[in-house]
């Protein structure tokens, strides 16, 4: 049996992703997450004795760059992504550190 | 009173000394305005796609190798999940499964004897950016430019008793990587940051107290305190019947103190799983191999050769080396002077007082080893007193002058001829007769008068040997006449 999605799942999920929803919403995810891990699930009657876990699905190594400064100052155009600007920083909600 | 034990275990952040960042191409400088080393992958960008530097493979290698560390040569990246405004991504690239280095050893001297202290992992990782608080509109403002900066993290086992044990294995750890090259390790820049992880146990007891980890430590100084702040907070809950809580605690050096950052409440769960966008690493034999043989002399080496090759007491070799840059610098000075012991004493006379005096970083000390060889020399063949050569050293050592030149210049040469020495004495002798009075007729005393005034005079051109043998022989003479 799959793991079963709880009010106290959901919660935890929606701390973890700084998201709030309603009552209903919160059914509803309750709803689709189940159905994944049930999906999921499926997965486990396969016989994976002896197969090494995989976690990329192209067979690539060693993909690296060399260490040479190739971007330049492009403040105005990132800074265009901003919600809110001020003297070249993104201006965001007080935070405490 | 029950007899308490301090357990410490570190967490270092060492910011690799690489051109560019982790993953993209932007420059790492430290202090360029806000933003203008970024783009859409260090400032998370959907659809930007990280591409690894090889240099931080390089330089994990080469700092695991240094730390005696096993390498895992299949090793690849994890996102570490959680919301802050320095990491725009929501997650931060680093690695939790498959670590590049792992269970290693440094070895730190104490007032107790050596010791070892075991490095649990070594992983690469991204740095975040940096917030600023704005009172002004009591908002937050991140500057990006340090976002994606390639850090090592490096874990080791609670193996530290004291604040003494924390701070000579952090010196040990900056001595190290600013050897191998791999970081500065400033802390005033951040660029080695220490998170401290430590308990409190009654001595003789084998398990582990409940730890907390303190963050916010920026100088060594401020290491020492907080640890000592630490270890008395958590004996005095002990003390009082009462729990130390798992939290983490900032440091707030200022008031002495600490505060609990996170409680348990909001326990950590970082959800990590393997970074799609970035391929795993194999690190082979012969790539290993080549690290090893390109890993420089480390500290402890050159110690036990500046004893062996140069005939340095282990004292002088301890000091010479404390800086590779300063090594390097004291071992040309050495070869070209071929005196290793006078050169030495250069070095740790003249250039560590000069560098303390005018508050210089040790690391920023330059200039041309020529330069204090012939001045060594000129000493050495009496042809300039050492008094005057520490005066022209300080030149040297502020604008790098040609020291030769310069003492001919500026008549600081000593000189052998005997017609300047005269007259000189002749006209000390003639404005003192009093004391020349006294000189003829015996008086030792004022013997030392007359070489003070003789060495005034002639502000140092002449040994004070010489000047001794030029008044005896015109004592002599004039007592004759």
């Amino acid at each position: 049996m799959a793991k079963i999605i709880d009010d106290e799942t959901i919660e935890n999920v929606c701390i973890l992703a700084k998201l709030s929803l309603t009552d209903e919403a919160k059914e509803k995810a309750k709803q689709d997450m189940q159905k994944m891990l049930d999906y999921v699930e499926k997965l486990d009657e396969l016989d994976t004795d002896g197969v090494e876990p995989l976690s990329h699905i192209f067979g690539d190594e060693n993909v690296f760059r060399e260490d040479v400064v190739t971007n330049g100052d492009n403040r105005e155009a990132m800074l265009m992504n901003a919600p809110k600007e001020k003297e070249g920083q993104y201006q965001v909600p007080k935070t405490i550190g | 009173m029950k007899q308490y034990e301090t357990v410490i275990g570190l967490e270092v952040h060492v910011e690799l000394a690489t051109k560019t960042k982790i993953f993209c191409g932007c420059s790492t400088e430290f202090g360029g305005a806000p933003n203008t080393h970024t783009c859409p992958v260090c400032t998370g960008m959907p659809g930007s796609l990280p591409v690894l530097n090889r240099q931080v493979v390089e330089f994990a290698l080469k700092a695991g190798i240094a730390a005696n560390c096993q390498i895992n040569q299949y090793c690849k990246f994890d996102r570490k999940n959680y919301f802050y405004p320095d990491n725009p991504q929501n997650y931060q690239i680093s690695q939790l499964y498959l670590p590049i280095c792992h269970d290693g050893w440094v070895e730190i001297e104490t007032s107790a004897g050596k010791k070892k202290v075991r490095i649990h992992e070594m992983h690469m990782e991204e740095d975040a950016g940096k917030l600023i608080h704005d009172e002004w509109e009591d908002c937050s403002l991140v500057d990006y430019n340090r976002s994606g900066v390639p850090l090592i993290e490096i874990v080791s086992e609670p193996d530290m008793r004291s604040s003494e044990e924390v701070i000579a294995y952090l010196e040990k750890l900056r001595c190290m990587m600013q050897y191998l090259g791999v970081s500065d390790c400033k802390l005033q820049e951040g660029s080695m940051r220490a998170d401290v992880n430590l308990s409190v146990r009654e001595v003789g007891s084998e398990t582990f107290g409940t730890r907390t980890e303190m963050k916010n430590l920026n100088s060594f100084k401020a290491i020492a305190r907080a640890i000592e702040g630490e270890r008395e907070r958590q004996i005095e809950l002990i003390e009082e019947g009462r729990a130390v809580v798992q939290e983490t605690r900032r440091w707030d050096d200022n008031k002495e103190s600490s505060h609990a950052m996170r409680s348990k409440e909001d326990a950590k769960d970082y959800r990590y799983f393997p970074d799609p966008d970035l391929p795993p690493i194999h690190i082979s034999d012969a790539w290993i191999d080549e690290i090893r043989s390109s890993q420089p002399e480390l500290r402890e080496e050159k110690q036990l050769r500046y004893q062996q090759e140069f005939e340095l007491p282990a004292y002088d070799a301890g000091i010479l080396t404390e800086s590779r840059h300063l090594s390097e610098l004291f071992e040309e000075v050495a070869n070209l002077c071929g005196s290793p012991k006078k050169a030495a004493n250069w070095f740790m006379g003249e250039v560590l007082r000069l560098t303390k005096d005018k508050g210089l970083d040790v690391e920023k000390v330059s200039f041309t080893p020529e330069h204090l060889s012939d001045l060594i020399q000129m000493v050495e063949k009496k042809e300039v007193s050492a008094q005057n050569a520490k005066k022209v050293f300080e030149k040297v050592f502020d604008e790098d002058i040609e020291p030769v030149s310069y003492i001919e210049e500026h008549g600081l040469k000593i000189v052998e001829d005997t017609g300047l020495l005269n007259d000189t004495l002749q006209k000390i002798m003639d404005e003192n007769p009093g004391p020349l009075e006294e000189l003829l007729g015996g008086k030792e005393k004022v013997f030392g008068f007359f070489v003070g005034k003789m060495m005034r005079e002639l502000k140092g051109k002449a040994s004070p040997d010489a000047v001794r043998e030029a008044i005896v022989k015109e004592v002599e003479k004039r007592k004759n006449q």
